[in-house]
Protein backbone atom coordinates (compact mmCIF):
# COMPACT_ATOMS: atom_id res chain seq x y z
CA UNK A 1 0.00 0.00 0.00
CA UNK A 2 2.79 2.31 0.90
CA UNK A 3 4.42 1.64 -1.98
CA UNK A 4 1.79 2.92 -4.75
CA UNK A 5 1.75 6.20 -2.60
CA UNK A 6 5.27 6.49 -3.04
CA UNK A 7 4.50 5.87 -6.71
CA UNK A 8 1.72 8.23 -6.88
CA UNK A 9 3.53 11.12 -5.35
CA UNK A 10 6.59 10.81 -7.62
CA UNK A 11 4.66 10.45 -10.69
CA UNK A 12 2.60 13.68 -9.28
CA UNK A 13 5.50 15.73 -8.45
CA UNK A 14 6.98 14.78 -11.72
CA UNK A 15 3.95 16.61 -13.70
CA UNK A 16 4.22 19.36 -11.69
CA UNK A 17 8.24 19.44 -12.10
CA UNK A 18 7.57 19.96 -16.16
CA UNK A 19 5.59 22.48 -18.00
CA UNK A 20 3.48 19.43 -18.84
CA UNK A 21 0.74 19.87 -15.83
CA UNK A 22 0.26 23.37 -16.29
CA UNK A 23 -0.11 23.74 -19.98
CA UNK A 24 -2.34 20.69 -19.85
CA UNK A 25 -4.36 21.94 -16.94
CA UNK A 26 -4.47 25.77 -18.63
CA UNK A 27 -5.51 24.42 -21.78
CA UNK A 28 -8.26 22.40 -20.22
CA UNK A 29 -9.90 25.67 -18.45
CA UNK A 30 -9.44 27.24 -21.54
CA UNK A 31 -11.46 25.22 -23.73
CA UNK A 32 -13.93 24.34 -20.85
CA UNK A 33 -14.44 27.82 -19.95
CA UNK A 34 -14.94 29.06 -23.84
CA UNK A 35 -17.49 26.09 -24.34
CA UNK A 36 -19.03 27.14 -21.11
CA UNK A 37 -19.45 30.63 -22.58
CA UNK A 38 -21.17 29.02 -25.65
CA UNK A 39 -23.80 27.31 -23.89
CA UNK A 40 -24.88 30.05 -21.73
CA UNK A 41 -24.84 32.42 -24.32
CA UNK A 42 -26.95 30.89 -26.48
CA UNK A 43 -29.02 30.27 -23.76
CA UNK A 44 -29.65 33.50 -22.72
CA UNK A 45 -30.53 34.24 -26.36
CA UNK A 46 -32.77 31.88 -26.75
CA UNK A 47 -34.48 33.49 -23.80
CA UNK A 48 -35.41 36.18 -26.27
CA UNK A 49 -36.65 34.20 -28.84
CA UNK A 50 -39.80 34.09 -30.01
CA UNK A 51 -40.21 30.76 -31.15
CA UNK A 52 -39.04 29.17 -27.87
CA UNK A 53 -41.91 31.09 -25.77
CA UNK A 54 -44.30 28.11 -26.36
CA UNK A 55 -42.65 26.05 -24.24
CA UNK A 56 -40.45 28.21 -21.95
CA UNK A 57 -40.79 25.41 -18.91
CA UNK A 58 -38.06 23.18 -21.62
CA UNK A 59 -36.10 26.38 -21.38
CA UNK A 60 -34.03 25.59 -18.47
CA UNK A 61 -30.18 25.55 -17.20
CA UNK A 62 -29.75 21.64 -17.06
CA UNK A 63 -31.02 21.22 -20.54
CA UNK A 64 -29.36 24.19 -22.90
CA UNK A 65 -26.00 24.42 -20.71
CA UNK A 66 -24.75 21.64 -18.31
CA UNK A 67 -25.93 18.71 -20.61
CA UNK A 68 -24.30 20.49 -23.23
CA UNK A 69 -21.46 21.62 -21.79
CA UNK A 70 -20.74 17.84 -20.07
CA UNK A 71 -20.51 16.07 -23.75
CA UNK A 72 -18.05 18.82 -24.65
CA UNK A 73 -15.84 18.27 -22.11
CA UNK A 74 -16.19 14.06 -22.65
CA UNK A 75 -14.76 15.07 -25.91
CA UNK A 76 -12.34 17.40 -24.98
CA UNK A 77 -11.23 14.44 -22.40
CA UNK A 78 -10.43 11.96 -25.62
CA UNK A 79 -7.69 14.37 -26.58
CA UNK A 80 -5.83 15.42 -23.55
CA UNK A 81 -5.90 12.65 -21.35
CA UNK A 82 -3.32 10.69 -24.07
CA UNK A 83 -1.28 13.51 -23.20
CA UNK A 84 -1.59 12.87 -19.66
CA UNK A 85 -0.76 9.17 -19.56
CA UNK A 86 1.59 8.81 -22.78
CA UNK A 87 4.45 9.46 -20.45
CA UNK A 88 3.71 6.91 -17.73
CA UNK A 89 5.51 3.80 -18.62
CA UNK A 90 7.58 4.75 -21.81
CA UNK A 91 9.25 7.33 -20.10
CA UNK A 92 10.29 4.76 -17.44
CA UNK A 93 12.02 2.57 -20.42
CA UNK A 94 13.30 5.62 -22.25
CA UNK A 95 15.43 6.59 -19.16
CA UNK A 96 16.18 3.68 -17.70
CA UNK A 97 14.52 3.31 -14.83
CA UNK A 98 12.30 0.66 -15.83
CA UNK A 99 15.59 -1.55 -14.57
CA UNK A 100 15.41 0.28 -10.83
CA UNK A 101 11.79 -0.05 -10.95
CA UNK A 102 11.56 -3.73 -11.53
CA UNK A 103 14.13 -4.79 -9.20
CA UNK A 104 13.38 -2.82 -6.43
CA UNK A 105 10.59 -5.03 -4.14
CA UNK A 106 7.83 -4.10 -5.28
CA UNK A 107 4.98 -5.22 -7.53
CA UNK A 108 3.84 -4.70 -10.91
CA UNK A 109 1.11 -4.54 -9.89
CA UNK A 110 1.58 -2.05 -7.55
CA UNK A 111 3.81 0.24 -10.03
CA UNK A 112 0.65 -0.03 -11.96
CA UNK A 113 -1.66 1.05 -9.74
CA UNK A 114 0.68 3.98 -8.55
CA UNK A 115 0.81 5.49 -12.19
CA UNK A 116 -3.06 5.43 -12.80
CA UNK A 117 -3.67 6.73 -9.50
CA UNK A 118 -1.04 9.46 -9.69
CA UNK A 119 -3.02 10.42 -13.86
CA UNK A 120 -6.37 9.70 -12.23
CA UNK A 121 -5.37 12.95 -9.41
CA UNK A 122 -4.08 15.40 -11.99
CA UNK A 123 -7.20 14.06 -13.91
CA UNK A 124 -9.07 14.92 -10.48
CA UNK A 125 -7.33 18.44 -9.98
CA UNK A 126 -8.41 19.42 -13.32
CA UNK A 127 -12.30 18.55 -12.78
CA UNK A 128 -11.97 20.32 -9.83
CA UNK A 129 -10.74 23.68 -11.02
CA UNK A 130 -13.15 23.91 -13.94
CA UNK A 131 -16.05 22.82 -11.50
CA UNK A 132 -15.86 27.06 -10.92
CA UNK A 133 -17.91 27.57 -14.29
CA UNK A 134 -20.69 25.59 -12.51
CA UNK A 135 -20.03 27.42 -9.08
CA UNK A 136 -20.95 31.02 -11.15
CA UNK A 137 -23.70 29.60 -12.29
CA UNK A 138 -25.12 28.45 -9.21
CA UNK A 139 -24.52 31.46 -7.62
CA UNK A 140 -26.54 33.51 -10.65
CA UNK A 141 -29.14 30.87 -11.53
CA UNK A 142 -31.15 28.29 -10.31
CA UNK A 143 -29.54 24.74 -12.09
CA UNK A 144 -30.75 21.45 -10.38
CA UNK A 145 -27.89 20.11 -8.75
CA UNK A 146 -28.51 16.35 -8.81
CA UNK A 147 -27.54 16.20 -12.47
CA UNK A 148 -24.60 18.00 -11.63
CA UNK A 149 -22.94 15.38 -9.39
CA UNK A 150 -23.99 12.78 -11.43
CA UNK A 151 -22.40 14.37 -14.58
CA UNK A 152 -19.59 14.24 -12.21
CA UNK A 153 -19.64 11.09 -11.15
CA UNK A 154 -20.02 9.90 -14.59
CA UNK A 155 -16.79 12.16 -15.72
CA UNK A 156 -14.81 10.85 -13.18
CA UNK A 157 -15.50 6.90 -14.19
CA UNK A 158 -15.02 7.84 -18.07
CA UNK A 159 -11.63 9.42 -17.07
CA UNK A 160 -10.34 6.72 -15.49
CA UNK A 161 -11.60 4.56 -17.91
CA UNK A 162 -9.67 6.96 -20.44
CA UNK A 163 -6.57 6.77 -18.25
CA UNK A 164 -6.52 3.21 -18.09
CA UNK A 165 -6.42 2.66 -22.22
CA UNK A 166 -4.04 5.17 -22.18
CA UNK A 167 -1.96 3.65 -19.27
CA UNK A 168 -1.88 0.57 -21.70
CA UNK A 169 -1.04 2.36 -24.58
CA UNK A 170 1.99 3.55 -22.87
CA UNK A 171 3.28 0.34 -21.67
CA UNK A 172 3.15 -0.98 -25.26
CA UNK A 173 5.98 1.32 -26.12
CA UNK A 174 9.32 3.85 -25.03
CA UNK A 175 8.59 6.38 -27.08
CA UNK A 176 5.61 8.82 -25.94
CA UNK A 177 4.35 9.78 -29.15
CA UNK A 178 3.38 6.99 -30.31
CA UNK A 179 2.21 6.14 -26.77
CA UNK A 180 -0.38 8.97 -27.32
CA UNK A 181 -1.02 8.24 -30.71
CA UNK A 182 -2.52 4.47 -29.90
CA UNK A 183 -3.92 5.24 -26.78
CA UNK A 184 -6.08 8.09 -29.29
CA UNK A 185 -6.47 5.59 -31.56
CA UNK A 186 -7.95 3.11 -28.83
CA UNK A 187 -10.17 5.60 -27.63
CA UNK A 188 -11.55 6.82 -30.90
CA UNK A 189 -12.08 3.30 -31.69
CA UNK A 190 -14.44 2.81 -28.64
CA UNK A 191 -15.84 6.30 -29.59
CA UNK A 192 -16.66 5.50 -33.22
CA UNK A 193 -18.50 1.92 -32.14
CA UNK A 194 -21.31 3.56 -30.23
CA UNK A 195 -21.97 6.14 -33.15
CA UNK A 196 -21.94 3.46 -35.77
CA UNK A 197 -24.85 2.03 -33.90
CA UNK A 198 -27.19 4.03 -32.03
CA UNK A 199 -29.68 0.79 -30.81
CA UNK A 200 -30.11 0.73 -27.13
CA UNK A 201 -29.89 -3.46 -27.12
CA UNK A 202 -26.97 -3.63 -29.71
CA UNK A 203 -23.36 -4.75 -28.53
CA UNK A 204 -21.54 -2.31 -30.27
CA UNK A 205 -23.52 0.11 -28.51
CA UNK A 206 -23.13 -1.45 -25.25
CA UNK A 207 -19.32 -1.39 -25.72
CA UNK A 208 -18.83 2.26 -26.95
CA UNK A 209 -17.58 4.22 -24.22
CA UNK A 210 -19.20 7.48 -24.53
CA UNK A 211 -22.94 5.69 -24.72
CA UNK A 212 -22.64 5.05 -21.48
CA UNK A 213 -21.94 8.74 -20.43
CA UNK A 214 -25.22 10.39 -21.43
CA UNK A 215 -27.36 9.08 -18.40
CA UNK A 216 -24.95 10.54 -16.26
CA UNK A 217 -25.65 14.24 -17.33
CA UNK A 218 -29.52 13.36 -16.94
CA UNK A 219 -29.06 12.26 -13.52
CA UNK A 220 -29.51 9.18 -13.84
CA UNK A 221 -26.72 6.59 -12.28
CA UNK A 222 -27.76 3.05 -13.93
CA UNK A 223 -25.85 0.28 -12.24
CA UNK A 224 -24.82 -0.80 -16.03
CA UNK A 225 -23.40 2.47 -17.18
CA UNK A 226 -21.79 2.08 -13.79
CA UNK A 227 -20.19 -1.61 -14.14
CA UNK A 228 -19.51 -0.78 -17.56
CA UNK A 229 -17.17 2.22 -16.69
CA UNK A 230 -15.33 0.17 -13.49
CA UNK A 231 -14.41 -2.95 -15.52
CA UNK A 232 -12.89 -0.91 -18.52
CA UNK A 233 -11.00 0.63 -15.88
CA UNK A 234 -9.73 -2.97 -14.62
CA UNK A 235 -9.58 -4.33 -17.78
CA UNK A 236 -6.98 -1.74 -19.30
CA UNK A 237 -5.26 -2.13 -15.87
CA UNK A 238 -4.85 -5.49 -16.13
CA UNK A 239 -3.70 -5.34 -19.59
CA UNK A 240 -0.47 -3.11 -18.73
CA UNK A 241 -0.30 -5.45 -15.69
CA UNK A 242 0.05 -8.46 -18.06
CA UNK A 243 1.98 -5.98 -20.81
CA UNK A 244 4.76 -5.43 -18.31
CA UNK A 245 5.04 -8.99 -16.97
CA UNK A 246 5.41 -10.67 -20.35
CA UNK A 247 7.78 -8.45 -21.62
CA UNK A 248 10.28 -9.42 -19.49
CA UNK A 249 9.68 -12.98 -19.85
CA UNK A 250 10.52 -12.78 -23.80
CA UNK B 1 25.61 -15.80 -1.05
CA UNK B 2 24.68 -16.35 -4.41
CA UNK B 3 24.22 -19.34 -5.70
CA UNK B 4 23.65 -19.42 -9.81
CA UNK B 5 22.57 -22.85 -11.19
CA UNK B 6 22.43 -24.07 -14.73
CA UNK B 7 21.53 -20.76 -15.72
CA UNK B 8 20.12 -19.88 -19.80
CA UNK B 9 18.53 -17.63 -21.43
CA UNK B 10 17.64 -17.72 -25.03
CA UNK B 11 16.35 -14.38 -27.11
CA UNK B 12 14.67 -16.43 -29.94
CA UNK B 13 17.20 -18.43 -31.40
CA UNK B 14 19.59 -16.67 -29.72
CA UNK B 15 21.26 -17.53 -26.81
CA UNK B 16 22.47 -15.14 -24.33
CA UNK B 17 23.50 -17.24 -21.36
CA UNK B 18 24.21 -21.00 -21.75
CA UNK B 19 24.58 -23.15 -18.69
CA UNK B 20 26.19 -20.87 -16.36
CA UNK B 21 26.68 -22.32 -12.74
CA UNK B 22 28.74 -20.06 -10.01
CA UNK B 23 28.93 -19.10 -6.24
CA UNK B 24 29.71 -16.30 -4.63
CA UNK B 25 30.18 -16.29 -1.01
CA UNK B 26 29.56 -13.99 1.85
CA UNK B 27 31.98 -11.33 1.65
CA UNK B 28 33.49 -11.47 -1.61
CA UNK B 29 34.34 -9.42 -4.56
CA UNK B 30 33.58 -11.15 -7.94
CA UNK B 31 34.83 -9.62 -10.80
CA UNK B 32 32.81 -10.74 -14.09
CA UNK B 33 35.07 -10.32 -16.97
CA UNK B 34 34.14 -11.00 -20.68
CA UNK B 35 34.23 -9.34 -24.14
CA UNK B 36 31.19 -6.63 -24.43
CA UNK B 37 28.26 -9.11 -25.67
CA UNK B 38 29.31 -11.83 -23.66
CA UNK B 39 26.17 -11.99 -21.50
CA UNK B 40 27.80 -10.72 -18.66
CA UNK B 41 24.53 -7.94 -18.32
CA UNK B 42 21.99 -10.52 -19.05
CA UNK B 43 23.03 -12.71 -16.38
CA UNK B 44 23.15 -9.65 -13.87
CA UNK B 45 19.49 -8.84 -14.64
CA UNK B 46 18.82 -12.81 -14.09
CA UNK B 47 20.38 -12.67 -10.57
CA UNK B 48 18.87 -9.32 -9.47
CA UNK B 49 14.99 -10.41 -10.95
CA UNK B 50 14.63 -7.82 -13.58
CA UNK B 51 14.35 -10.73 -15.94
CA UNK B 52 13.56 -14.39 -15.88
CA UNK B 53 16.11 -17.27 -16.94
CA UNK B 54 14.93 -19.69 -19.77
CA UNK B 55 15.95 -22.33 -17.26
CA UNK B 56 18.19 -22.34 -14.30
CA UNK B 57 17.75 -21.50 -10.95
CA UNK B 58 19.30 -17.88 -8.84
CA UNK B 59 19.06 -18.21 -5.14
CA UNK B 60 20.39 -15.08 -3.38
CA UNK B 61 21.12 -15.47 0.53
CA UNK B 62 18.15 -18.18 1.38
CA UNK B 63 15.87 -17.18 -1.35
CA UNK B 64 15.27 -17.83 -4.65
CA UNK B 65 15.25 -14.75 -6.74
CA UNK B 66 12.11 -16.83 -9.37
CA UNK B 67 10.49 -18.03 -6.51
CA UNK B 68 10.48 -15.35 -3.40
CA UNK B 69 11.37 -12.01 -5.61
CA UNK B 70 10.19 -9.90 -3.05
CA UNK B 71 12.18 -11.53 -0.32
CA UNK B 72 15.25 -11.69 -2.14
CA UNK B 73 14.79 -8.20 -3.99
CA UNK B 74 15.19 -6.76 -0.66
CA UNK B 75 18.72 -7.96 -0.22
CA UNK B 76 19.79 -6.63 -3.36
CA UNK B 77 21.21 -3.21 -4.06
CA UNK B 78 22.15 -3.10 -8.05
CA UNK B 79 23.16 -0.22 -10.36
CA UNK B 80 22.06 -1.30 -14.04
CA UNK B 81 24.57 -0.61 -16.93
CA UNK B 82 22.92 2.48 -17.31
CA UNK B 83 22.09 4.56 -14.24
CA UNK B 84 18.80 4.75 -13.64
CA UNK B 85 18.00 8.42 -12.89
CA UNK B 86 14.62 10.79 -13.10
CA UNK B 87 16.05 13.98 -14.32
CA UNK B 88 13.48 15.95 -12.41
CA UNK B 89 14.38 15.12 -9.17
CA UNK B 90 17.18 16.43 -6.89
CA UNK B 91 19.46 14.25 -5.74
CA UNK B 92 18.49 14.27 -2.21
CA UNK B 93 14.56 13.33 -3.07
CA UNK B 94 15.69 10.52 -5.44
CA UNK B 95 17.22 9.17 -2.97
CA UNK B 96 14.59 9.82 -0.26
CA UNK B 97 12.32 8.06 -2.88
CA UNK B 98 14.51 4.99 -3.07
CA UNK B 99 14.73 4.10 0.00
CA UNK B 100 11.09 4.46 0.24
CA UNK B 101 10.57 1.74 -2.01
CA UNK B 102 13.37 -0.47 -0.10
CA UNK B 103 11.32 0.03 2.75
CA UNK B 104 14.09 1.59 4.75
CA UNK B 105 12.15 2.73 7.90
CA UNK B 106 11.27 5.75 8.42
CA UNK B 107 13.62 7.10 11.54
CA UNK B 108 16.75 5.59 9.02
CA UNK B 109 15.66 6.85 6.28
CA UNK B 110 17.65 10.42 6.70
CA UNK B 111 20.64 8.91 8.68
CA UNK B 112 20.91 6.08 5.29
CA UNK B 113 20.55 8.46 2.73
CA UNK B 114 22.93 10.91 4.23
CA UNK B 115 25.37 8.05 4.79
CA UNK B 116 25.02 6.68 1.67
CA UNK B 117 25.85 10.69 -0.50
CA UNK B 118 28.83 10.98 1.74
CA UNK B 119 30.47 7.18 0.59
CA UNK B 120 29.49 8.23 -3.01
CA UNK B 121 30.80 11.67 -2.77
CA UNK B 122 28.00 13.28 -3.83
CA UNK B 123 26.53 15.26 -0.51
CA UNK B 124 27.46 18.81 -2.24
CA UNK B 125 24.85 18.02 -4.84
CA UNK B 126 22.05 16.78 -2.94
CA UNK B 127 19.72 19.79 -3.40
CA UNK B 128 20.56 19.46 -7.23
CA UNK B 129 18.29 18.25 -10.44
CA UNK B 130 19.99 15.38 -11.24
CA UNK B 131 19.37 16.28 -15.23
CA UNK B 132 21.82 19.06 -14.49
CA UNK B 133 24.67 16.74 -13.60
CA UNK B 134 27.62 15.26 -15.45
CA UNK B 135 28.06 11.68 -16.15
CA UNK B 136 30.48 11.35 -13.24
CA UNK B 137 27.87 12.69 -10.72
CA UNK B 138 25.01 10.52 -12.01
CA UNK B 139 26.99 7.54 -11.97
CA UNK B 140 27.81 8.29 -8.74
CA UNK B 141 24.04 8.82 -7.76
CA UNK B 142 23.58 5.27 -9.61
CA UNK B 143 25.99 3.75 -6.16
CA UNK B 144 24.60 5.85 -3.77
CA UNK B 145 21.10 4.50 -4.81
CA UNK B 146 22.64 0.70 -5.00
CA UNK B 147 23.97 1.04 -1.11
CA UNK B 148 21.02 3.21 0.42
CA UNK B 149 19.55 0.26 2.03
CA UNK B 150 22.58 -1.23 3.44
CA UNK B 151 21.99 -4.27 1.05
CA UNK B 152 24.10 -7.66 1.78
CA UNK B 153 24.32 -8.08 -1.93
CA UNK B 154 25.52 -5.49 -4.06
CA UNK B 155 25.62 -6.07 -8.05
CA UNK B 156 27.22 -3.79 -9.94
CA UNK B 157 27.31 -3.38 -13.92
CA UNK B 158 30.16 -1.47 -14.71
CA UNK B 159 30.40 0.72 -12.07
CA UNK B 160 33.46 2.94 -13.03
CA UNK B 161 32.32 3.21 -16.30
CA UNK B 162 32.18 7.29 -17.87
CA UNK B 163 33.74 8.41 -14.55
CA UNK B 164 37.58 10.48 -14.77
CA UNK B 165 40.91 8.63 -12.98
CA UNK B 166 40.08 10.60 -9.73
CA UNK B 167 37.04 9.09 -9.10
CA UNK B 168 38.06 5.77 -10.78
CA UNK B 169 40.24 5.14 -7.91
CA UNK B 170 37.55 6.71 -4.80
CA UNK B 171 34.61 4.32 -6.41
CA UNK B 172 37.10 1.25 -6.28
CA UNK B 173 38.21 2.32 -2.66
CA UNK B 174 33.90 2.83 -2.16
CA UNK B 175 34.05 -1.15 -3.52
CA UNK B 176 36.61 -2.16 -1.48
CA UNK B 177 35.53 -0.88 1.39
CA UNK B 178 31.40 -2.21 1.19
CA UNK B 179 32.91 -5.88 1.06
CA UNK B 180 33.75 -8.07 3.91
CA UNK B 181 30.00 -7.17 5.35
CA UNK B 182 28.66 -7.62 2.02
CA UNK B 183 28.87 -9.45 -1.10
CA UNK B 184 29.63 -7.99 -4.32
CA UNK B 185 29.63 -9.08 -8.14
CA UNK B 186 30.63 -6.29 -10.61
CA UNK B 187 31.06 -6.59 -14.16
CA UNK B 188 33.87 -4.41 -16.13
CA UNK B 189 36.17 -4.38 -18.87
CA UNK B 190 38.65 -3.02 -17.23
CA UNK B 191 40.88 -5.89 -16.37
CA UNK B 192 43.91 -4.04 -14.16
CA UNK B 193 40.10 -3.16 -12.46
CA UNK B 194 39.66 -6.88 -11.58
CA UNK B 195 43.24 -7.37 -10.13
CA UNK B 196 42.84 -4.04 -7.96
CA UNK B 197 39.39 -4.66 -6.36
CA UNK B 198 38.13 -8.50 -7.39
CA UNK B 199 39.07 -11.63 -4.91
CA UNK B 200 37.74 -13.93 -7.44
CA UNK B 201 36.96 -13.50 -11.09
CA UNK B 202 34.30 -14.93 -13.49
CA UNK B 203 35.24 -15.07 -17.40
CA UNK B 204 32.62 -15.54 -19.16
CA UNK B 205 32.58 -15.34 -23.20
CA UNK B 206 29.35 -16.32 -25.44
CA UNK B 207 27.25 -16.84 -22.69
CA UNK B 208 29.65 -19.55 -21.38
CA UNK B 209 32.19 -19.76 -18.25
CA UNK B 210 35.25 -19.94 -19.91
CA UNK B 211 37.54 -19.47 -15.96
CA UNK B 212 36.39 -19.24 -12.69
CA UNK B 213 39.58 -19.27 -10.33
CA UNK B 214 40.73 -16.91 -7.29
CA UNK B 215 42.99 -14.00 -8.58
CA UNK B 216 45.79 -15.65 -6.29
CA UNK B 217 45.77 -18.61 -8.86
CA UNK B 218 45.47 -16.93 -12.13
CA UNK B 219 49.17 -15.72 -11.73
CA UNK B 220 50.04 -19.36 -11.74
CA UNK B 221 48.44 -20.32 -14.57
CA UNK B 222 50.51 -18.42 -16.63
CA UNK B 223 53.25 -21.00 -16.17
CA UNK B 224 54.39 -18.39 -13.21
CA UNK B 225 56.82 -16.40 -15.77
CA UNK B 226 57.93 -13.08 -14.78
CA UNK B 227 58.27 -10.07 -16.39
CA UNK B 228 60.52 -7.60 -15.60
CA UNK B 229 61.53 -3.99 -17.24
CA UNK B 230 64.73 -2.63 -16.76
CA UNK B 231 66.01 0.88 -17.98
CA UNK B 232 70.08 1.48 -17.39
CA UNK B 233 72.00 4.13 -17.99
CA UNK B 234 74.70 2.51 -20.05
CA UNK B 235 75.08 1.42 -23.72
CA UNK B 236 77.25 -1.90 -24.93
CA UNK B 237 76.08 -4.98 -26.34
CA UNK B 238 77.64 -6.86 -23.78
CA UNK B 239 74.60 -5.96 -21.29
CA UNK B 240 72.34 -8.56 -23.10
CA UNK B 241 74.44 -11.15 -23.16
CA UNK B 242 75.36 -10.84 -19.65
CA UNK B 243 71.68 -10.34 -18.46
CA UNK B 244 71.31 -13.39 -20.31
CA UNK B 245 74.08 -15.46 -18.42
CA UNK B 246 72.24 -15.12 -15.26
CA UNK B 247 70.21 -17.96 -13.44
CA UNK B 248 66.61 -18.36 -14.71
CA UNK B 249 66.82 -15.50 -17.37
CA UNK B 250 64.90 -17.48 -20.49
CA UNK B 251 64.69 -14.21 -22.85
CA UNK B 252 65.79 -10.91 -22.83
CA UNK B 253 64.67 -8.53 -25.71
CA UNK B 254 65.87 -5.12 -25.90
CA UNK B 255 63.44 -2.36 -26.73
CA UNK B 256 65.05 1.38 -27.10
CA UNK B 257 68.17 2.31 -25.87
CA UNK B 258 69.11 1.05 -22.45
CA UNK B 259 65.36 -0.67 -22.21
CA UNK B 260 65.25 -4.24 -21.74
CA UNK B 261 62.39 -6.65 -21.22
CA UNK B 262 63.31 -9.68 -19.10
CA UNK B 263 61.55 -13.17 -18.84
CA UNK B 264 62.19 -15.57 -16.15
CA UNK B 265 61.84 -19.17 -15.79
CA UNK B 266 59.46 -20.88 -13.89
CA UNK B 267 58.61 -18.75 -10.42
CA UNK B 268 62.22 -17.67 -9.78
CA UNK B 269 62.42 -13.86 -8.24
CA UNK B 270 65.58 -12.66 -10.30
CA UNK B 271 65.42 -9.05 -8.99
CA UNK B 272 68.15 -8.94 -6.22
CA UNK B 273 70.21 -10.92 -8.64
CA UNK B 274 69.75 -8.35 -11.43
CA UNK B 275 70.54 -5.73 -9.53
CA UNK B 276 73.29 -6.70 -7.92
CA UNK B 277 74.76 -7.58 -10.95
CA UNK B 278 74.24 -4.06 -12.32
CA UNK B 279 75.69 -2.25 -9.42
CA UNK B 280 79.09 -4.21 -9.80
CA UNK B 281 79.55 -3.61 -13.46
CA UNK B 282 78.11 0.17 -12.61
CA UNK B 283 75.94 0.39 -15.45
CA UNK B 284 73.49 2.87 -13.93
CA UNK B 285 70.24 1.42 -12.19
CA UNK B 286 67.64 3.97 -13.52
CA UNK B 287 64.10 1.79 -13.58
CA UNK B 288 63.33 -1.88 -13.08
CA UNK B 289 59.81 -3.29 -12.33
CA UNK B 290 57.70 -6.13 -12.43
CA UNK B 291 55.34 -6.34 -15.50
CA UNK B 292 52.06 -7.93 -14.40
CA UNK B 293 49.99 -8.41 -17.58
CA UNK B 294 49.28 -12.00 -16.01
CA UNK B 295 45.14 -11.48 -15.90
CA UNK B 296 45.26 -9.91 -19.53
CA UNK B 297 47.21 -12.63 -20.77
CA UNK B 298 44.99 -15.27 -19.08
CA UNK B 299 41.92 -13.38 -20.50
CA UNK B 300 42.98 -13.15 -24.44
CA UNK B 301 44.43 -16.83 -23.61
CA UNK B 302 41.24 -17.89 -22.57
CA UNK B 303 38.82 -16.00 -24.92
CA UNK B 304 40.55 -16.78 -28.13
CA UNK B 305 41.02 -20.75 -27.69
CA UNK B 306 37.36 -20.63 -26.85
CA UNK B 307 36.97 -18.98 -30.52
CA UNK B 308 38.34 -21.97 -32.01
Amino acid sequence: MKAIFTILKRELKSYFASPVAYIILVVFLVLSGIFFFFYLESFIKSQFDPRFQLFREKLNLNEFVIRPYFGTISVVLLFIIPLITMRLIAEERKNFTAELLFTLPVRVSQIVLGKFLASFSLFAIMLVLSAIYLVVLRVYGNPDLGPVLSAYLGLFLLGGSLISAGLFASSLTENQIVAAVISFGILLVFWILGASSDADNSILGYISIINHFDNFTKGVIALRDTIYYLSFVFFGLFLTYIMVESERWR
Amino acid sequence: MIEVQNLTKRYGNLVAVDNVSFRVEHGEILGFLGPNGAGKTTTMRIITGYMPPTDGSVRVADFDVLENPMKAKRLIGYLPENPPLYNDMTVEGYLDFVADLKRVSKKDKKRKVDIAMERCGIANVRKRLIGNLSKGYRQRIGIAQAIVHDPVVLVLDEPTIGLDPKQIIEIRHLIKSLAGERTVVLSTHILPEVTMVCTRVVIINEGRIVLEESLDRISERVGGAQVLFLKINYRNDEVREKILSLDHVSHVTENASGEFIIRTKGTADIREELAKTIVQNGWGLLEMRPLTHTLEDVFLKVISTEGE
